[in-house]
């Protein structure tokens, strides 16, 4: 028994003294993984086959549940503890931990053109290469096509308005008593593309951030009254505090919600679950007067400096970040690629299913009309700050504890707290 | 009293633990005893506290040090030489109040709410918790068929942690659980439960009344056996009400582990969270938020991990905490003394 | 029941009073009495009941309502001419005859449907006239996806290992603290006393940052005795031990030291097999919050071979995506061992507990 324990205790520094000596060194790579589906399962494909080819590393997978991801992992790389690399989403707020792989790699041009832009996502402030997107993401509403004709109301169409959906889906939740015309996810990520679209700047001139302004006022106002009006259930947004994020996968996919605004990630959710038993129709984001556009954003795969195998992990990067490799990743998994080569060429998806089919190009053909808004607020470093903020202050005043003015101050006062405390050092 | 079966549960627990057990402790005993030559009896005393003293130093007082001075630094740097000092700053913006009734008024609104709700939340949790672990306890202590089982029943959920109870609880009162199914087929409506603070905190204090009631009324259950029967045959000899039998012996005689259940009732009260946490997130709004979510999420789930406030805030927590824990000492010097 | 309307004022006393069941027929407080028990169990039971038999459903059968009570799945047969299996549906035709048929697809609002029995034909049905047929049949998948992508047996290995050595350190450091405490007179006992009962409830979660840089330094990240450790010293514990062991006599102690024995053998001969009932309580307590544990396990332990069961089952939460039917099943899994030693160790844990309490 107590052998098992002094091993257990022993092991990096004896894994260090024994690797040292032996022959056949092997380095092994800890990655550590969250999944929302099938993705780890199509990582490890990836990496037995990196294994094969490198017999001399190894990658072990450590998948943890993603609260461990926004919680724990912060506090182990501050404390220098952290995996060698790591699937994030915080993807500007951990910058200062992740590994810069431009002396490993010998095609830089490679990264450059293919991840361009989302590199920026990863080091605001510099031109580092951390990581590449295991996907990218783009916010935008599903409806449920079939309620819409059994209930005989035409759809809204093209450059469609927040209102004009809003009118819609209470037409068909009316006539056949659905419960709930829309819903949204409880996210300020989700929010914040409407915002936008109603003429939010999120910034000030100087570029700090200025979250209250009148056009998030306007959409602010909407969901308030959405919420009060039962165009929106209280349910979803009203049963939990802070910046908790809830879904109304469930409640769509049980054909209890006529419009659900959500997100890209859904989709191979939505191809099991649902299947045909109704059709999921993906539609462009609903316009507002400054734009018709939702939010990107997604999860990245990143380097971090903590490592003692920087050579290893850039190697590994490489690897997997090579068109091949990424097609069949995203092809699997159905995610938006987070390449720009393959995004214009297209990636096969691994799906029979024409919902599924239709809602990837959907999402996909909406990139291009996204705001440039949006991609500087998803690129900037505090934007979480700004996304709790919005989604909880706003969240209170539809409950009720808040007016909807208390809620803008407080909003405001959050973001400035909090970026005050992270200033001082 | 009950001492006789113990006495037997005890022995054949020692016998199972058995040889390895003592064989370890008599191989220890030449280096004890070399110790006890050495230093003398009289310090002894120390000797046995030690291995406790080094663990508690090292896990509990080292980081309640480490915590309160990270409650007199600001930043967002995981080690305290890294941190700025800024003495008292962030006791002062949980205590930057207008008006410390209405959380509105504060600069920390969500650190004066979770108070609140703690507050409301402990008092009826508690006042129910005693009353419904006395009933069960009284119950119990009645000839009944399979008592064995009945406690058994009762004391079930006590094992289950918190993230369990708190999903079995939440599978129940979804919009499309079987509460609602229920409701439904008796010709209600569905309630949102989760919608409505009334009945958020409601259900809160319901399931946590669930999960540890069973652990009070073993408490109780002991105190109710070790009254003397005799008392009880006297009082019925002399043609006492049932009634007056209760209030004058069953109850005073009951009083110490009622004390005992009152305030460990409390302390758990005030630490309340992951059960809470997992089934209401704390809502709507900051309905069911408490002081220790506070803390945790000013301290790890908010994107700026603001370690110092999160410490200010559970030093505060703290010495409430040893207050009550004061409280509990006092009690139970009474309880010694009866 | 009229009985007991009659009897109303009698109500409350009878209960109050009641110590001692009445001899032969049954009391209307005895009626109240099983019913109360009974409500218990129903109240006790019944959602882990539910629980169980959720777990076994499919996640569309999950969403539901109302829910079922037994978890069914729809029943897919083989049809001729066409090679899956076809979901079996019953519909209702425009003649208004009901009849059992396949589903070959579903375009929009209509499905297009063959008799099983006569396979050349299709039949379009709207798909608001047919309902699902099915059959009790459990989703085992539930179970098998999640246990497969896992390495469950290693998760099972942590976890035990960390209950047991946590509990056996807990015990031994806990009952030598309590001895220390509850036999000897000396200068600052009353200090350490006062230390113990100042910290007994301060929550872990409080602390989590500041234990987390100790474990830290000390080396200790991913590996099982960063869980092992920081929750040994239990002031509970120290507490409960002490406060029983003052009770056991005096004379016991002298006696041997009469006898010339050490004070080693005094705590380990003659108090700890006298404490044991305390010490059971403390080792049930101990095996549950080691076995529970999961906010601090997940921030000590990031490398699967360290996982405990609690982290590894949890794995599965993603970012986006609650998956309700793992969910369940997974927390029936980890119900199973706690359930499992109660069952074997019921009586003697209440016994325990009720015999020791919180003196």
């Amino acid at each position: 028994m107590t052998g098992t324990f002094k091993r257990l205790v022993g092991t990096s520094a004896l894994a260090l003294a024994f690797s040292a000596g032996s022959a056949l060194a092997q380095t092994e790579l800890r990655m550590t993984w969250y999944n929302d589906g099938i993705e780890g399962e199509v990582m490890q494909g990836l990496l037995d086959r990196f294994e094969e080819a490198n017999p001399d590393i190894s990658v072990v997978l450590d998948v943890v549940p993603y609260k461990a991801i926004i919680e724990s992992l912060p506090v182990q790389l501050a404390a220098g503890e952290g995996p060698d690399l790591a699937r994030v989403t915080d993807l500007g707020g951990l910058s200062q931990y992740y590994l810069d792989m431009t002396p490993f790699i010998s095609d830089t041009e490679y990264w450059q053109t293919s991840f361009g832009p989302f590199l920026k996502w990863l080091d605001p402030d510099g031109d580092a290469i951390n990581g590449f997107m295991t996907q990218l993401t783009v916010t935008g509403p599903y409806v449920n096509k079939t309620l819409f004709e059994q209930a005989g109301v035409e759809m809204p169409g093209d450059g469609a308005t927040w209102d004009d959906y809003a009118t819609a889906v209470n037409e068909v939740a009316e006539k056949l008593e659905i419960p709930i015309p829309m819903a949204w996810d409880r996210s300020g990520h989700r929010v914040s593309g409407p915002a936008i679209a109603m003429g939010a700047k999120m910034f000030d001139a100087e570029g700090n951030p200025a979250l209250v302004d009148d056009g998030l006022k306007a959409m602010a106002q909407r969901l308030y009254d959405w919420h009060q009006d039962g165009t929106m259930s209280k349910e979803l947004w009203g049963s939990v505090s802070g910046s908790t994020y809830l879904g109304a996968n469930e409640d769509f996919a049980n054909a209890q919600v006529v419009m659900y605004m959500s997100g890209s990630w859904q989709i191979p959710q939505f191809a099991e679950t649902i299947g045909d038993a109704f059709d999921w129709w993906a539609v462009p984001a609903p316009c507002g007067p400054a734009a018709c556009t939702g939010m990107p954003g997604g999860a990245a795969l990143v380097g971090l400096a903590g490592t003692e195998h920087p050579e290893e992990v850039a190697k590994l990067m490489d690897w997997l970040a090579q068109e091949e490799q990424l097609a069949e990743f995203y092809g699997k998994t159905l995610f938006i690629p987070g390449h720009l080569g393959l995004a214009e060429g297209g990636v096969s998806f691994d799906t029979q299913d024409p919902r599924a089919q239709h809602a990837l190009e959907t999402f996909a053909g909406a990139v291009p009309a996204i705001s440039p808004v949006a991609f500087d607020l998803q690129g900037y470093t505090n934007n979480r700050v700004m996304f709790n903020a919005l989604i909880s202050r706003l969240n209170e005043a539809i409950v009720g504890e808040l007016t909807l003015d208390e809620a803008y101050e407080r909003m405001t006062d959050d973001v400035t707290k909090e970026l005050a405390e992270k200033e001082r050092q | 009293m009950a001492q006789q079966s113990d006495q037997t549960t005890g022995d054949r627990l020692a016998s199972l633990a058995g040889a390895p057990v003592r064989l370890l402790f008599r191989a220890l005993d030449p280096l004890f005893t070399a110790i006890q030559r050495g230093i003398g009896t009289k310090r002894m005393p120390w000797i046995f506290l030690l291995p406790n003293l080094v663990f508690f130093g090292l896990f509990v007082i080292l980081p309640l040090f480490i915590n309160f001075f990270y409650s007199l630094t600001g930043g967002t740097q995981l080690y305290l030489t890294d941190r700025p000092f800024i003495g008292t700053e962030q006791y002062g913006y949980l205590l930057d109040c207008e008006a410390f009734t209405d959380p509105q008024t504060c600069r920390e609104d969500r650190f004066w709410k979770g108070i609140y709700n703690t507050l409301v939340f402990i008092f009826f949790q508690v006042t129910f918790m005693v009353l419904f672990s006395l009933i069960t306890a009284l119950i119990l202590n009645r000839e009944i068929r399979a008592r064995g089982f009945f406690r058994a029943v009762f004391f079930f959920p006590v094992l289950l942690s918190p993230v369990v109870v708190a999903l079995i609880w939440k599978w129940i009162l979804l919009r499309d659980g079987i509460l609602n199914a229920f409701l439904v087929s008796i010709g209600l409506d569905k309630i949102l439960f989760f919608v409505s603070p009334e009945w958020s905190m409601f259900w809160a204090i319901f399931v946590s009344i669930w999960a540890h009631m069973g652990f009070y009324t073993l408490i109780l259950l002991a105190g109710l056996q070790a009254i003397p029967p005799d008392l009880y045959e006297a009082a019925e000899m002399d043609g006492t009400s049932k009634e007056r039998v209760f209030w004058r012996i069953t109850l005073p005689l009951l009083w110490p582990n009622m004390l005992v259940v009152i305030v460990l009732a409390l302390i758990k009260g005030v630490q309340i969270f992951d059960e809470v946490f997992v089934l209401t997130g704390g809502g709507p709004g900051t309905a069911t938020q408490f002081i220790v979510q506070y803390i945790y999420n000013t301290g790890f789930t908010n994107q700026v991990q603001n370690f110092g406030l999160a410490s200010a805030a559970s030093v505060v927590l703290g010495v409430a905490l040893f207050v009550l824990t004061m409280a509990q000492l006092a009690a139970t010097r009474r309880k010694d003394d009866v | 029941m009229s009985d007991a309307a009659a009897t109303s004022s009698r109500t409350i006393r009878g209960l109050l009073g009641a110590t001692r069941g009445t001899n032969g027929r049954l009391h209307w407080t005895d009626v109240f009495t099983y019913m109360y028990l009974g409500f218990g169990v129903l109240l006790m039971f019944g959602p882990v009941i539910w629980l169980v038999l959720s777990s076994f459903k499919t996640s569309s059968a999950l969403l539901e309502f109302p829910p079922t009570f037994l978890p069914l799945g729809q029943i897919e047969i083989q049809v001729e001419g066409y090679d899956d299996p076809l979901p079996l549906f019953e519909a209702t035709l425009e003649d208004g005859s009901v009849k059992q048929l396949a589903q070959v697809r579903r375009i929009g609002i209509m499905s297009q449907m063959v008799d099983p029995e006569n396979p050349g034909e299709t039949i379009q049905v709207p798909i608001n006239r047919r309902t699902e047929v099915r059959e009790f049949r459990m989703a085992l998948e539930n179970y098998r996806d999640p246990l497969e992508r896992f390495d469950f047996t290693r998760y099972l290995y942590n976890s035990v290992v960390v209950t047991v050595v946590a509990t056996l350190v807990t015990l031994l450091i806990n009952s030598m603290a309590a001895y220390g405490l509850a036999i000897y007179e000396f200068r600052g006992r009353a200090a350490i006393m006062l230390l113990v009962i100042g910290t007994l409830m301060i929550p872990i979660t409080v602390i989590l940052v500041p234990v987390y840089l100790v474990v830290t330094s000390m080396g200790m990240i991913n590996s099982l005795w960063a869980v092992i450790l920081p929750g040994a010293a239990t002031p509970t514990g120290v507490f409960l031990l002490r406060q029983y062991m003052l009770t056991i006599p005096r004379d016991l102690i002298e006696a041997a030291r009469m006898d010339k024995a050490s004070e080693w053998a005094i705590y380990w001969k003659v108090v700890l097999p006298l404490a044991m009932p305390a010490m059971a309580v403390l080792a049930i307590f101990s095996i549950m919050w080691r076995w529970n544990d999961f906010l601090w396990p997940l921030i000590v332990l990031n490398r699967s071979e360290v996982y405990t069961l609690q982290v590894g089952l949890n794995a599965f939460q993603g970012e986006l995506d609650v998956q309700w039917h793992y969910i369940l099943a997974m927390t029936v899994v980890t119900l199973i061992p706690v359930t499992l030693v109660f069952a074997f160790l019921q009586k003697f844990i209440t016994t325990g507990i009720a015999s020791s309490g919180m003196k």
